[in-house]
Formats: C-alpha cells, sequence, structure tokens
C-alpha cells in the first residue's frame, strides 16, 4: 500500500526531468531496487498505469532491476552476495560486515521521445 | 532518447527525515520510531516506559493513527505532551508528518519523543522519519513466525520486545525461533521479553533504551 507514495514520487521525477529535456513522452523508466528493499515492483507499475494517466508519462514501462544484497566482511575483508534473509559471510561465518549494495533505490535513465 | 537522471525515489522522504534528525540533534532530543501490528501493545509499552522513565527524561508521545485519537487521549491524560498524526488511511507514517508536528513541541524541555507509528509490520519499515532508533513490538499471539514473514520490518529495528510474554505457554510461542531469526536477518539487535501485565522485563528495556538515549542527547549514565 505504501507503493502509492513511492510511485508518485517516480511519476513526479520523470515528468520534471523529461520536460527539461522538452520530451513530450515518457516511454520506460529505468529503475534500480536493493533486494533490501520491501517495495513490490508489480504494485509500482500498477499504481503507476493509474496516476500516469493523462501525463506524459502515461503507458510508460518501468523497468526495475533488482540489485542483490552485497556486504563487505570486516573479519575477512571480502565481499560477498548474501540472502538478506542470512546476514553473515559466507566466507568466514563473519556477523561483522558493512552493507555495500543492496539499499538502492533510484531511477537510473528514462527513454523518452 | 535517453536520459540519465540517477535520481534517489525516496530523496522527498530521506532529505526530510535528515532534517528531522539534524533539528532533533540541535535541541538534543532523541526520537524513538516504536513500530508492530495492531494490538502488538505499542500503546501499552510506551505508557510503561513513561511511567518508567518520567523522572529521568522529559518525554513526548506523537501518537500516529489512521483515525481516531484515543491513543492521544490515553497519553494526554497522564500529562505528557502528545500530538496525533491522523494519516487518514495511510499506511504508515512519513518524515514529513514528523516535520509538521516538531513545532508542537517545547524542543528544549524534552529529551526524548516517543513516536508511535502505525500499526503495521510491511509499510512503516520502509520509511525514516528522523528517528534516532528503532524499536519493533512481535506479541506473542501473532506467532512466532512473523520475524521470517516481515523481513525488513526486523531487519532494521535495533530493538526486537516479544510482547505479551506471560502468555507464551497458551500459544506454543517459541522464542527461540523469534531471536534466531531476528539475529540471522539483523546480528547486532536487541532482543526482549516484556510483560505490561506484570511488568517482568520491563527494567532490561528501560536500561537498554536509557543507555541509546543517553547517547544520543550527550548525557552520563547515573
Amino acid at each position: 500500500m505504501h507503493e502509492l507514495a513511492i510511485t508518485q514520487s517516480i511519476l513526479d521525477i520523470a515528468e520534471k526531468v523529461a520536460r527539461e529535456h522538452g520530451a513530450t513522452k515518457v516511454k520506460t523508466v529505468h529503475i534500480k531496487l536493493g533486494e533490501y528493499s520491501g517495495v513490490v515492483p508489480q504494485c509500482v507499475q500498477d499504481y503507476f498505469d493509474v496516476i500516469s494517466q493523462g501525463t506524459i508519462a502515461q503507458g510508460a514501462v518501468l523497468d526495475i532491476q533488482r540489485l542483490p544484497v552485497v556486504i563487505h566482511c570486516l573479519d575477512c575483508d571480502r565481499d560477498s552476495p548474501i540472502d538478506r534473509r542470512h546476514v553473515r559471510c559466507p566466507l568466514c561465518g563473519s556477523t561483522h560486515l558493512k552493507l555495500i549494495q543492496g539499499r538502492e533505490f533510484y531511477i537510473e535513465s528514462l527513454e523518452v521521445d | 532518447m535517453e536520459i540519465k537522471v540517477m535520481h534517489q525515489v525516496m530523496a522527498w522522504n530521506e532529505d526530510v527525515s535528515d532534517a528531522v534528525k539534524a533539528k532533533l540533534a540541535d535541541h538534543q532530543v532523541c526520537l524513538v520510531n516504536v513500530m508492530g501490528s495492531p494490538g502488538a501493545g505499542k500503546t501499552s509499552t510506551i505508557v510503561a516506559l513513561i511511567k518508567a522513565m518520567r523522572e529521568r527524561y522529559r518525554i513526548g508521545v506523537i501518537e500516529g493513527d489512521i483515525a481516531g485519537q484515543i491513543d492521544a487521549d490515553a497519553i494526554h491524560a497522564m500529562g505528557i505532551p502528545v500530538t496525533q498524526i491522523d494519516t487518514d488511511g495511510a499506511c504508515h507514517i512519513e518524515a514529513m508528518s514528523i516535520e509538521k508536528m516538531l513545532p508542537e513541541f517545547d524542543l528544549d524541555n524534552l529529551d526524548v519523543i516517543f513516536v508511535e507509528n502505525i500499526g503495521n509490520l510491511v509499510c512503516p519499515a520502509e520509511f525514516n522519519i528522523g528517528e534516532s532508533f528503532r524499536v519493533a513490538l512481535l506479541s506473542v499471539p501473532e506467532g512466532d513466525d512473523k520475524v521470517e514473514k516481515y523481513p525488513l520490518m526486523f531487519a532494521t529495528t535495533q530493538a526486537l520486545v516479544m510482547n505479551k510474554y506471560d502468555l507464551k505457554d497458551y500459544f506454543d510461542f517459541d522464542d527461540q525461533r523469534v531471536e534466531q531469526s531476528a539475529r540471522e536477518q539483523n546480528p547486532e539487535v536487541a532482543v526482549f521479553r516484556l510483560s505490561n501485565r506484570d511488568g517482568s522485563g520491563l527494567s532490561e528495556l528501560v536500561d537498554w533504551l536509557s543507555q541509546k538515549i543517553d547517547a544520543q542527547i550527550g548525557r552520563c549514565q547515573g
């Protein structure tokens, strides 16, 4: 349900950036979303289809790419992708970690006419 | 044509969250984001914490509710400054709502604000509200599988409180399973077992909170 507020933000940014570049239609919004996030991509697209009606982004496809969670182990000094349900270094078992990827949520680019 | 954007989707919330944090830091106020399901015991726990901590800290409360102000009235009756965010149906509190509420408080005469978030294990976890730290409640009747089912809530909290712990034997609630699965996702989480009916476990939670609050507002222990 919270996806609505988030989708509104995506639409606002896409419209603003497209206008600044003199575009008349937004075709695709490329988004990067870390696996750590609880946002449901299909839900975002569904909301987008509704709230973008009558805007230059109507009908645009949200291309949402998930980024795996990657940690840096502060004990063995190596980076590893992990399952967020098991937060530990898969190489040495340490839980002394730094998250280096997985919380991203940003619009990377737009395809426009 | 392709346009490079690189714009954070959550920037509208994160920027305000940072502003709230900075303002509270200026006034040396600690904001505690209290989250959990409807009926997990958020209000009862906040009331118990106020009673246990009001001699030591000047406390305020922000009540988030989808509708009504039953909880705010209960806190107000204790003589604690309280404001109500009526989200009018929304499932979570955003940083903007907290920012709007801060002028209602005399921040120079407060040490702690407890925010009672909307009863929900999903959406509130996604939004920083300028909190110093989070406390997530899971009550025994909800079941011992909830940490596995709602990972973000329990992965992003600094404390997990198993509430209504006195009911444990009636619900076949495996507290070790809860603690283990919480630590799998969140190795640093502090875990508490609380009963607001008989007060057991409260002093451990109060001690932990006091340490966190003191660190936040620059007060020495003792």
